[in-house]
């Protein structure tokens, strides 16, 4: 018996290790350790046996039964792995392939500019004021101390709907209309939007065009307040590193007025063809808000005083990101527009 | 206006600067040099000739074969086609070697077997404009005084040693519309002193009064003064004076019209000189035009004049238009003997009106418009006397004639230090204040803490105490303001809750995949009202600069499907766009349309294309129904709004809805009709267009957290049988409305119609969730609520599969 014992273990652990995988292995198990099996019935058989040899019989086949069972799930942890292996292998994919991407648009590059422009000045207290594009010529224009038959009117050829009503030509209005709502409080506030000119449509004019203003009014507003405001801008908008200079200029609606150039930011003023060979590019037109123009709007103009600036967002734009043609910015064309995707810095 | 450095050495000393350093401090103090233009253009080898002899060209009609002397005993062989060229000139010669503007070399070369050493030359071969070479030799070469010496530098003598600075002049400075105007400037940027013209000439014994009466009926023009000068020898000008005018921009034409024009550009005075015997009478009366009135002026166009317009008559008839243009009727000639010289100070704002009605401009309008000195008129009557004796051998009459009411005193600004000082920021001393007020040649004094200034009239700009505020700075300097922020703010910035949430509904159309696009406001006529969600009256333009931009539109999809066209013709398998952007409806009581901002949408082509895993959608419907549930979902919108079939033209029939917010119209969606689509091109094509100012101005609740269910909900699905016209959305309506607070959520999961369906039916499947956020429900709770549903709908006719 103890014979047939030790043979009846070589051969399940010989079943065993053959088993090729979980299935058969269970039938190994079924057919050595289960209910049926032959060391149940060796068990099952002991009632023969003498009082004295059962134990020693008893112990010998737990023995047997404990090795097999342990040789079975040593061999059940290595076909497991085994499988999941095969199954990883099946699964194993071409990560070089590329992926679902999920359609992502994003911000018209005008917006991009305006919009970080209009965080800037939030962030220094400004509010964001909106107006109409279709104005009134006395918003537009004479509350601007541009009257009727004003030379300076030819600066602006302008869309005309009737002889008072016309689209805007700057943003301007707004600031005269916000001026003539906050009766003679302090202002802050900066008004992006879409002006129009008489222009016909070619690379460097566009009959339609986005601006962005700023205004403001207060107490002791002083010209150097204007410069380092516009440098704050410069700095925001073409890096840090960038310097201005104000040139005298004209605006019927500020005065002084000036121009704004920075130092080109292509060849940091060394000159190329950016900056014309100037090492300055001309950004936009800024001044001290003309006293006609705030006692137009009910302020009095020996106390409190202000200033005001006006950007073109497409010059912004071309020059930011190189831009050569401004139809570009209303042609809509996905090859352009998709490339204002990423962030930048 | 074109400013020759020659020609302003006469007047102040800029010895010593280079062009373009003058050029960047006069930009950088006020005035921008838009150009510093050197006239020799680099030529080299150009030299005066004489014609010695001219034979024709054996071989070529067209050609001369000159021999020209072009330095003492030096006679070269020159080939020249000009027709005007003749034996015994003074002509401009480029020899070999010399180098001409855009690139041109001369060599030694044969024409048609004879050889030819050199070039004789036009103005326009030296580079000057076509438009200002004398009419004489605007066809031919130019030639020169017979004094000239063979062999000398012709550049110099033609004037093209020269730079000429280009100003870009703002309306204000009009003081700068003249050489004396910008040696002032460039007098006060280097503390220089101006030289003006001296002035003197012998009079006749005759009186001019006894040759012309003047008289005004008309406040337009407060000054007029007439000087007659006789036994005028017209000629041609001197070649300073036509190298000046050149330089200048303009063209020289005799002596007499050549001075009035050096002393339009020296004085920023415009006169203007009649024929005395064309004007058939001995009298000049200004008044107002007769309506109708005609007038041929002297680019030989009849103008008909309007009652408002300024004119100069015999006291007949017109024979000039005040400060446009002289009439053809009183025009100087080369028979002329005696001129009168108009100096009149004109009202700018009737000549503006008046050069505007006519469409024409001119130098001299150009600086009546903007305000002339009132202080030079008379002083360049004089001028122009003196130079008519000088070059062109007049003789001047005794006295001015002239009507004079002009106010002539200066502006006076009183105006504090230390005003100067707090709007700029800065401290400026009061020596330096004075010394910047001296440059500029304003008289100035100082008095009690205030600086009392008369500014010369010249300077018509100078009226207030921030114009003072823009000299002082400006000359002393903008690099020297500092940079600060403005103080005492109080306000906290940000956006308006409508603005944050336009941005909001850009993000959602972003991250839903779409291209924020911009397209133009104004549209033709025909596309103004189209996909409009209200159409009313139109805005229109007076004077459209095409048919194509003469409207503003009243929907953003017109311009988004061009666009999308645009995309598709450039070979895009997919076009993904919205706009947001105003439209421009009917008029308000204060006469401007009503401006609505409005968010659309075009959505065209493919929508997913995962190429390798076969994964591909066109877009459709519901795509574009997607995003914009997407958009009300984000604005916590989704329970107030319904879609309802519609029709809308241009869209098609089957596949287009209103969107309705509580109840009220604010939006369309729908397929492109088929046959728009064929217009552009275009494949499946979806349009949604939204009244943002509606839908961001809806009020919403506040955010208020539910509890997360911790019990299980119940689902129970029901398939119904429907008519195949039967919206699915009124269904829904059905069960939302039977089912009690314990239904929770209904949701479409199979729409069927086909084969298996009887014909003009549908099967349409719902997956109802009820549960209850407190507890766990019981079976019959469920039953029973379920059961109310059931009812409901097959008292609404619905049949359940």
């Amino acid at each position: 018996m103890e014979q047939q014992l030790k043979q009846l273990e070589q051969e399940a652990l010989a079943k065993l290790q053959a088993a090729a995988n979980l299935k058969e292995l269970n039938d190994v198990r079924v057919a050595y350790l289960g209910k049926k099996g032959p060391i149940t019935d060796l068990l099952k058989g002991m009632g023969k046996l003498s009082p004295e040899e059962r134990p020693k019989m008893g112990a010998l086949v737990n023995a047997v039964r404990e090795n097999v069972t342990a040789q079975l799930e040593e061999r059940v942890a290595v076909l497991e792995e085994q499988a999941i292996l095969e199954q990883l292998e099946k699964e194993s994919i071409d990560v070089t392939l590329p992926g679902r991407k999920v359609r992502q648009g994003n911000r018209h590059p005008l917006t991009r500019v305006i919009e970080e422009i209009e965080d800037l000045f939030v962030s220094m207290g400004y509010e964001i004021a909106e107006g109409p594009e279709v104005e009134k010529d006395y918003y537009n224009f004479e509350a601007l101390n541009l009257p009727k038959g004003h030379p300076a009117r030819d600066m602006q050829d302008t869309f005309y709907i009737t002889e008072e009503t016309l689209l805007r030509t700057h943003t301007s209005p707004v600031q005269a209309r916000t001026m003539e709502l906050k009766k003679g409080e302090p202002i802050r506030i900066i008004c992006p939007g879409k002006v129009f000119r008489r222009d016909n449509d070619d690379a460097t004019h566009s009959h339609q065009f986005m601006q962005i203003e700023g205004l403001v009014i207060g107490e002791n507003i002083r010209m150097s307040d204007l410069k380092g405001t516009l440098d704050a801008l410069a700095k925001k908008m073409f890096g840090d590193d960038r310097e201005i200079r104000l040139r005298p200029s004209f605006f019927p609606f500020t005065e002084p007025s000036v121009e704004m150039d920075i130092s080109c930011f292509k060849c940091g003023g060394k000159g190329c063809n950016v900056c014309k060979h100037t090492g300055w590019i001309e950004i936009l037109g800024a001044g001290m808000v003309h006293p006609n123009v705030l006692e137009m709007a009910g302020y009095d103009s020996k106390k409190v005083s202000g200033f005001a600036f006006g950007i073109g967002a497409e010059r912004i734009a071309m020059l930011k990101y190189g831009v050569d043609d401004i139809r570009h910015f209303y042609t809509n064309d996905s090859r352009f527009l998709s490339q204002f995707h990423r962030t930048e810095g | 206006m074109l400013v020759s450095l020659n020609w302003l050495r006469q007047y102040v000393d800029i010895d010593g600067i280079a062009p373009e350093e003058l050029a960047e401090k006069i930009t950088r103090s006020g005035i921008e040099v838009d150009a510093v233009i050197d006239r020799s253009q680099g030529m080299t080898n150009v030299v005066v000739g004489h014609v010695v002899s001219k034979e024709k060209h054996p071989d070529a009609d067209k050609l001369n074969v000159c021999q020209v002397e072009v330095g003492e005993g030096d006679i070269r062989q020159i080939i020249c086609g000009a027709p005007n060229v003749a034996a015994d000139q003074k002509v401009i010669v480029a020899l070999p070697g010399a180098r001409l503007p855009g690139g041109v070399k001369i060599k030694k070369a044969k024409m048609r077997g004879q050889e030819s050493n050199g070039m004789i030359c036009s103005l326009q071969e030296l580079g000057v404009e076509g438009r200002v070479v004398p009419k004489a030799y605007a066809e031919g070469i130019y030639v020169l005084p017979k004094d000239t010496v063979p062999g000398s530098d012709a550049l110099e003598l033609i004037g093209l040693r020269d730079t000429v600075l280009e100003l870009g002049l703002t309306p204000n400075r009009s003081d700068a519309l003249s050489m004396l105007g910008v040696a002032y400037e460039v007098a006060a940027i280097l503390s220089q002193e101006v030289k003006l013209p001296e002035i003197q000439y012998q009079t006749v014994s005759e009186k001019a009064e006894d040759y012309i009466k003047v008289s005004v009926e008309a406040k337009e023009n407060p000054l007029y003064a007439a000087k007659v000068v006789k036994n005028v020898k017209i000629a041609e000008s001197p070649l300073w004076l036509q190298h000046y005018l050149m330089a200048a921009g303009v063209r020289p034409h005799n002596n007499v019209v050549d001075i009035t024009n050096y002393i339009l550009m020296e004085y920023g005075q415009p006169l203007h000189a009649f024929d005395y015997d064309a004007l058939k009478s001995s009298e000049i009366l200004v008044r107002l035009a007769n309506e109708g009135e005609k007038i041929v002026t002297l680019d030989d166009q009849e103008r008909s004049l309007k009652a408002h317009n300024l004119v100069i008559t015999n006291g007949q008839e017109p024979v000039a238009i005040a400060g446009v243009m002289g009439g053809a009727n009183s025009e100087v000639t080369s028979d002329t003997t005696t001129v009168v010289i108009e100096a009149a100070y004109f009202d700018g704002f009737s000549v503006r009106r008046t050069s505007k009605e006519l469409g024409l401009r001119s130098d001299s309008s150009a600086r009546f418009e903007k305000g002339v000195d009132p202080n030079r008129v008379l002083i360049a009557g004089e001028r122009a006397a003196q130079l008519l004796a000088e070059l062109a051998g007049g003789e001047v009459l005794e006295g001015t004639v002239a009507v004079d009411d002009l106010d002539k005193s200066p502006a006076r600004v009183v105006v504090s230090p230390d005003f100067i000082n707090n709007r700029l920021g800065m401290k400026i001393s009061l020596e330096d204040m004075l010394s910047i007020l001296n440059r500029l040649q304003f008289d100035v004094e100082a008095a009690n803490g205030m600086l009392i200034i008369d500014a010369p009239t010249r300077r018509q700009d100078i009226k207030i105490e921030e114009d003072i505020v823009e000299e002082i700075a400006r000359l002393y300097g903008y690099d020297e303001i500092p940079m600060t922020l403005p103080e005492g703010n109080e306000q906290i910035g940000g956006l308006t809750p409508y603005q944050a949430k336009r941005r909001i509904a850009r993000n959602v159309m972003e991250g839903a995949g779409l291209y924020q696009a911009v397209t133009y406001s104004l549209t033709s006529d025909e596309l103004a009202q189209k996909f409009a969600l209200k159409a009313e009256d139109t805005t229109k333009l007076l004077m459209p600069m095409s048919e194509e931009r003469s409207t503003l539109r009243q929907s953003l999809i017109p311009h988004l499907i061009e666009a999308a066209g645009y995309n598709v013709a450039r070979k895009a398998d997919s076009v993904a766009l919205y706009e947001i952007g105003s439209v421009f409806l009917g008029k308000t009581e204060d006469e401007l349309p009503y401006e609505e901002e409005h968010l659309a949408l075009v959505l065209s082509g493919k929508w997913v294309d995962h190429a390798w895993q076969g994964e591909k959608l066109t877009v459709d419907f519901f795509v574009a129904k997607g995003i914009i549930e997407s958009l009300f979902e984000k604005l916590g919108l989704t329970d107030r709004i319904s879609f309802e079939k519609a029709n809308v033209d241009g869209l098609h029939p089957g596949q287009t809805a209103a969107i309705l917010l509580d109840g009220e119209k604010v939006g369309i969606i729908g397929g492109l009709h088929p046959i728009e689509r064929k217009k552009y091109d275009l494949k499946e094509t979806f349009v949604a267009e939204l009244n943002l100012k509606a839908v961001l101005g809806a009020e919403v609740e506040e955010l208020v957290y539910a509890s997360v269910p911790r019990f299980p909900a119940i689902t129970r699905d029901i398939a119904l049988e429907l008519d195949r016209s039967k919206p699915a959305g009124e269904i829904i309506e059905v069960i939302r409305a039977a089912g009690t607070k314990l239904l929770k959520e209904v949701k479409v999961f199979d729409v069927y119609e086909g084969d298996k369906m009887e014909a003009g039916k549908k099967s349409v499947a719902f997956s109802l969730t009820y549960f209850d956020p407190e507890r766990t429900l019981t079976d019959e709770e469920v039953v029973s609520a379920h059961n109310k549903v059931l009812k409901a709908l097959t008292e609404a006719g619905a049949e359940l599969r």
